[in-house]
């Protein structure tokens, strides 16, 4: 026998209590949805997990108007002591149920539950305990003093990191004071339906949080719903586009963190065996479905080949298979339709000259997979080399000096993320200056922290998720008192208010909205 | 990262490899601007690349395998001022008959003492000394005025000559750490070279060299990573963490560097050495993290007693409670293995 | 005898230069009693197209500049108003048709607001950004960037004062901007370029259009290289699909305000225009 095989570990699917369907949280309750039902499947063996409701455009309204309810009635009025009291109840039932919310995702999602286990749920406790301290601390923002929530905050959340999106969204409205309906993906429900139990556990009020179910058309009801005073969105920069597009001309404010192409990129003086596994961590972590994934390489030439015989040495060792072994590296891919889309963008780099390499594992019969892959000879040009595969593929360039790198890595209208790998202290700080992305490791790579802010430059959206800039996301600054608006049109002054950031345009927008009305489209 | 040495027959001594590789007599400079040269070592990810090995899941058939492994690639240590012949006695028929209620237990891979007990531990183990892959027991002699090596290279000849004399198999010497964090690279590089030398024997053949980095008192990983080429340029069969006299000992994220480091040097001139981590590793659950280190790092054919051992005394009870286990399906109890 | 005065031709700025409009367009600029003041440039898309050109070339070198240099930079511009304050407030009374205690109090404003800005240059950062205690072995800042090519359309009701308000914060972080000045008072503007280019303001790094913001903002909201869009004097515009355009590109976007106070002093102002980047590195002693 080889003992690289290892024996089968698999984590126990005892843990899960699941019920066979599951209706849309509303109001604190499980309510049946007026839509047709869907299933939600494990993607690595295509069984049925559980049918599912669909919020139709009146559950929207339904969740809206409890969401409303609660913020008027409730929430609003709450101390902040006590809605931080909620967020870290909230943390604490989250770490006590950590296992099986780490069985649910990986079973729902396919990810390997070593990364559910060790990353995403922890990170999930992690981010309640950090905006539960928030809660009665929202003077120090950097708002000014007495920020205001926003109201209703529309939150609609990815498959690739369904409970820690979820998170992401849901701690900081709640800490600054808002009130959630909160749409999952269509294919990894499960896991924010296990938290809606926790919500009940922990006694929060209804309406607080709404949880809802459905595909694309119950996100576009629930961002586009009047009712809604704040967007959440975190997918596709086409999706991203159309909610900026649909939100436009409203008092609604949004935070989307959208798609990326990051650069990792690798000097010749780069911590070498570290680098490896960083790069490896950068595009293989969760089959690649990360939008911050390092999914283009960016080699010094003089230690390409190198670097790519290391690459492939070590790719060859991940584990593929079960999502719910222990020892899995690499699970399923999250559904069909990302599966093709892999498959085809795949196709298209060996179409363009590009030279596939794919790591030598099984692929099991069921669910969906696709080998960790390297392309080879990648040009600028490429379509591998500028749109997101979201998939476990990455493309291979080089550079020769660090401009050229820099010029490289900024070529791209995406800019979430980027990797810098050097020896050279200043050669990072100056990289990583003149780097357009939002989110620079440094010999490191994807990493998460609740206190650091997440989030892109350019076409990878706007607004920061983390730390003290997520929280500031979900506020606005105090209204403008009185003395603002009597100052004499001939002598202007800096008054005390100047330093608090204004509402960009919050104020001054609702006459604007009044006077224009009817006017538009 | 240097290009791969052509690896053939023209290569074959440990001098002319150095060569080789150095472009260069091995002296402080020519060392020092090749160990300076080497990528260096970010000690968080590779903190968390050990960590991350430290997580495989190892069931089953698989920790069978792994339990009998673990007892084949330890060498039985006793390194204490009190060891005495009896007390050598009694690590070797442990060495010989780990577990008396399970015949299938397999032998360690080798006993290892002071210099002075490798006659004692010769004597010992009789016709069932010799080479592990034999399915004998091999004496390994610490030796170079160990564990500080704070003498003159006079008297650490003197000290391997004697314990190869007396039977010994296998030499454990330690570097100079104080002239190796001096930079005096070729005095370190000499000292080996000398030390194996001593390693022969008479009719030719000649013990196997394991060189003690003693990498809690090298501190940083990027010394560890130096110090390791250093040793396999200079000829060492082995390099090995730690005396088990320093603490930290053996640490997982250390042996997996120092495993990287030979995995490169296979790469680069298709040569062999092997990796010993040495003290601190006492249960079945650390040292099982260690074979999934290698097997993942330089590959499943260094689990072999020539390429890769365990430094440790109580690890061993652990793997035949933790065997007993396996056999029984209930827990065991100290009572239940022997103390040596 | 009176001296016959000698006007002046009132022309774009873009990239450091005072081009006519490509177009060769002007249109008159006429007191409130009606009086002819002048013949400003009336811009052209491709007018927009070569600002923003210039802005972009402009961006890396504004932005590097280290924040003490753009202070200073700043409040130069307002030392050099000062100088220049008759000059100005003479162009507002004609151009508002207001007193010259009222025209006063605008240039005085304005160049408060200039020094008021250009001393943030150098803290806003502070402020702004964040050390965060992540929990592992890694340093981690947060740090505001400029976002990049800003184009502003300007307060429509005042000559300098909303000129200057919407255009000196996103100034601070290292933009470079591409400004539709007040299409009625479209003159300030202009001298406040002559200003900008007798300053230390780098060539391009304020690129001033004067003409029709409903012609041109369109073409700004939709150039792909533009970063951001503050739409602050947009109001009487068709900004929401203004606003469409711009989320082509996910521009960020600054809505309409209204008033003589339109883009109030803000630290706000200036945030809007910057983006936090996050650095981690590992940290270790071994």
């Amino acid at each position: 026998m080889s003992f690289l095989d290892y024996a089968p570990a698999p984590e126990s699917r005892a843990i899960l209590s699941l019920r066979d369907s599951y209706g849309l949280f509303i109001d604190g309750e499980f309510v049946d949805g007026r839509g047709t039902p869907f299933q939600t499947i494990s993607p690595a063996s295509e069984e049925r997990i559980a049918m599912i409701a669909n919020a139709n455009d009146a559950d929207v309204a339904d969740a809206v108007a409890a969401a409303r309810r609660a913020y008027d009635r409730v929430w609003s009025k709450m101390s902040g002591r006590d809605r931080g009291k909620y967020l870290f109840r909230i943390a604490r039932l989250v770490q006590e149920r950590a296992r099986e919310l780490a069985v649910a995702e990986s079973l729902d999602n396919g990810k390997p539950i070593k990364e559910s286990r060790d990353v995403d749920v922890p990170l999930v406790a992690a981010w309640f305990f950090y905006y539960a301290g928030w809660a009665d601390k929202l003077d120090h923002a950097g708002l000014g003093a007495s920020p205001r929530s926003l109201g209703v905050a529309a939150q609609v959340i990815p498959w690739n990191f369904p409970l820690l999106m979820l998170a992401w969204k849901i701690a900081p409205a709640l800490a600054a004071g808002n009130t959630v309906v909160l749409k999952p993906a269509e294919t990894t429900p499960l896991t924010a339906l296990i938290f809606a139990e926790i919500l009940q556990q922990a006694e929060l009020p209804p309406g607080v949080v709404n949880i809802i179910t459905g595909a694309g058309d119950t996100g576009a009801a629930l961002v586009s719903h009047e009712g809604v005073d704040k967007v959440a969105f975190t997918g596709s920069t086409a999706v991203g586009r159309a909610i900026a597009k649909q939100i436009a001309g409203t008092d609604k404010k949004a935070t989307l963190e959208l798609g990326g192409k990051a650069a990792n990129i690798v000097f010749d003086d780069a911590p070498v065996d570290q680098a490896i596994e960083g790069i490896v961590n950068g595009i293989f972590f969760n089959q690649g479905h990360v939008c911050c994934a390092g999914s283009r390489l960016l080699v010094q030439e003089n230690i390409h080949d190198e670097i790519v015989d290391r690459l492939k040495a070590r790719l060859s060792t991940l584990r593929l298979g079960d999502p719910l072994d222990k020892n899995t590296d690499i699970g399923a891919i999250n559904s069909r339709e990302q599966l093709d889309r892999i498959r085809e963008l795949s196709d298209a780099g060996v179409a363009e000259g590009a030279e596939r390499w794919s790591a030598p594992c099984e692929i099991p019969e069921n669910g969906f997979w696709y080998a960790p892959t390297i392309f080879t000879g990648v040009q600028t040009s490429n379509r591998i080399a500028r749109e997101e595969i979201f998939g476990p593929v990455l493309s291979v360039l080089t550079f020769r000096t660090p401009q050229e790198a820099i010029a490289k890595a900024n070529n791209t209208p995406y800019g979430l993320s980027a990797g810098i790998w050097t020896d050279k202290g200043s050669r990072i700080l100056a990289v990583a200056d003149q780097l357009r992305a939002g989110v620079i490791w440094a010999n490191t790579f994807n990493r998460f922290d609740p206190s650091s802010p997440f989030g892109g430059y350019k076409e990878s959206g706007y607004g920061r998720e983390g730390g003290r800039h997520g929280l500031a996301a979900y506020l606005a600054p105090a209204p403008i008192g009185q003395a603002a608006v009597a100052r004499s049109a001939t002598k202007p002054a800096i008054t005390a208010d100047a330093s608090a950031p204004e509402p960009a345009a919050k104020r001054p927008r609702r006459t604007q909205k009044a006077t224009t009305k009817g006017s538009k489209r | 990262m240097p290009a791969p040495v052509n690896a053939g027959t023209a290569l074959a001594t440990a001098r002319e490899r150095a060569l080789a590789v150095l472009g260069g007599e091995p002296d402080d400079q020519t060392l020092g601007r090749y160990l300076h040269g080497i990528p260096g070592v970010d000690a968080v990810g590779l903190e968390q690349r050990a960590a991350a090995l430290g997580t495989r899941s190892i069931k089953t058939t698989s920790k069978a395998w792994a339990l009998d492994r673990i007892i084949e690639l330890i060498d039985l240590t006793t390194l204490e001022g009190a060891d005495t012949p009896g007390k050598v006695r009694s690590l070797v028929a442990k060495a010989l008959n780990p577990d008396p209620a399970d015949p299938t237990t397999p032998r360690v891979a080798a006993v290892c003492v002071y210099g002075d007990m490798v006659p004692f531990a010769v004597e010992a183990l009789g016709a069932a000394h010799g080479d592990p892959d034999d399915g004998l027991i091999s004496v390994a002699a610490v030796a170079t005025a160990f564990p500080s090596g704070r003498s003159s290279l006079a008297i650490k000849l003197a000290d391997t000559a004697e314990a190869v004399a007396a039977g010994a198999d296998e030499i454990d010497m330690v570097i100079d750490r104080g002239a190796f964090l001096a930079g005096r690279y070729g005095e370190v590089f000499d000292q080996i070279v000398a030390v194996k030398e001593a390693c022969r024997r008479p009719d030719g053949t000649s013990a196997s060299l394991k060189v003690i980095l003693e990498t809690g008192e090298l501190v940083t990983y990027d010394n560890v990573r130096r110090a390791s080429w250093l040793s396999i340029l200079a000829g060492g069969d082995f390099i090995k963490t730690s005396t088990g006299k320093v603490s930290p000992a053996a640490t997982l994220p250390v042996t997996l560097l120092m495993l990287e480091v030979v995995r490169d040097w296979h790469r680069l001139t298709g040569h062999k050495v092997g990796v010993k981590p040495a003290g601190g590793i006492r249960s079945s659950k650390d040292a099982i993290k260690y074979l999934v280190t290698v097997a993942e790092t330089v590959g499943e054919e260094w689990l072999v007693p020539h390429l890769f051992r365990f430094g440790a005394s109580s690890l061993l009870n652990d793997v035949l409670l933790q065997r007993q286990k396996l056999t029984s399906g209930h827990y065991s109890g100290a009572d239940y293995v022997t103390i040596d | 005898m009176t001296r016959l005065a000698v006007p002046k031709t009132y022309k774009l700025y873009i990239g450091g230069k005072f081009p006519r409009s490509e177009s060769g367009r002007t249109y008159e600029v006429a007191a409130p009693d009606g009086r002819f003041l002048a013949n400003a440039a009336l811009a052209s898309r491709k007018d927009a197209r070569d600002a923003v050109v210039a802005a972009r070339a402009a961006v890396s070198g504004w932005a590097g500049a280290t924040a003490y240099n753009r202070g200073q930079v700043l409040y130069r511009i307002a030392e050099l108003l000062e100088g220049r304050r008759a000059q100005f407030i003479a162009e507002i009374e004609e151009s508002e048709g207001v007193s010259r205690a009222v025209a006063a109090a605008q240039v005085d404003e304005s160049i408060d607001r200039w020094v008021w800005y250009a001393g943030w240059a150098d803290k806003f950062a502070q402020v702004a950004g964040n050390a965060n205690p992540v929990a592992g072995p890694y340093f981690n800042i947060s740090v505001p960037e400029p976002t990049g090519v800003v184009a502003i359309v300007a307060p429509q009701d005042t000559s300098l004062l909303g000129f200057v308000s919407a255009v000196a914060p996103a100034l601070v972080a290292g933009n470079s901007v591409v400004v539709v000045a007040s299409e009625r008072f479209p003159l300030s503007a202009i001298s406040l370029a002559e200003v900008l280019a007798t300053s230390d303001v780098p060539g391009g790094v304020v690129n001033v259009l004067t003409g029709s913001p409903a012609e041109i903002a369109p073409w700004l909201a939709s150039h792909a290289d533009v970063n951001a869009i503050d739409l602050v004097g947009a109001g009487a515009l068709d900004w929401i699909s203004l606003e469409v355009d711009a989320a082509d590109t996910l521009k960020r976007v600054l809505r309409p305000e209204n008033g003589q106070d339109a883009a109030a002093p803000a630290l706000g102002r200036i945030s809007a225009f910057t983006e936090t980047k996050t650095v981690w590195h590992t940290k270790s002693l071994r």
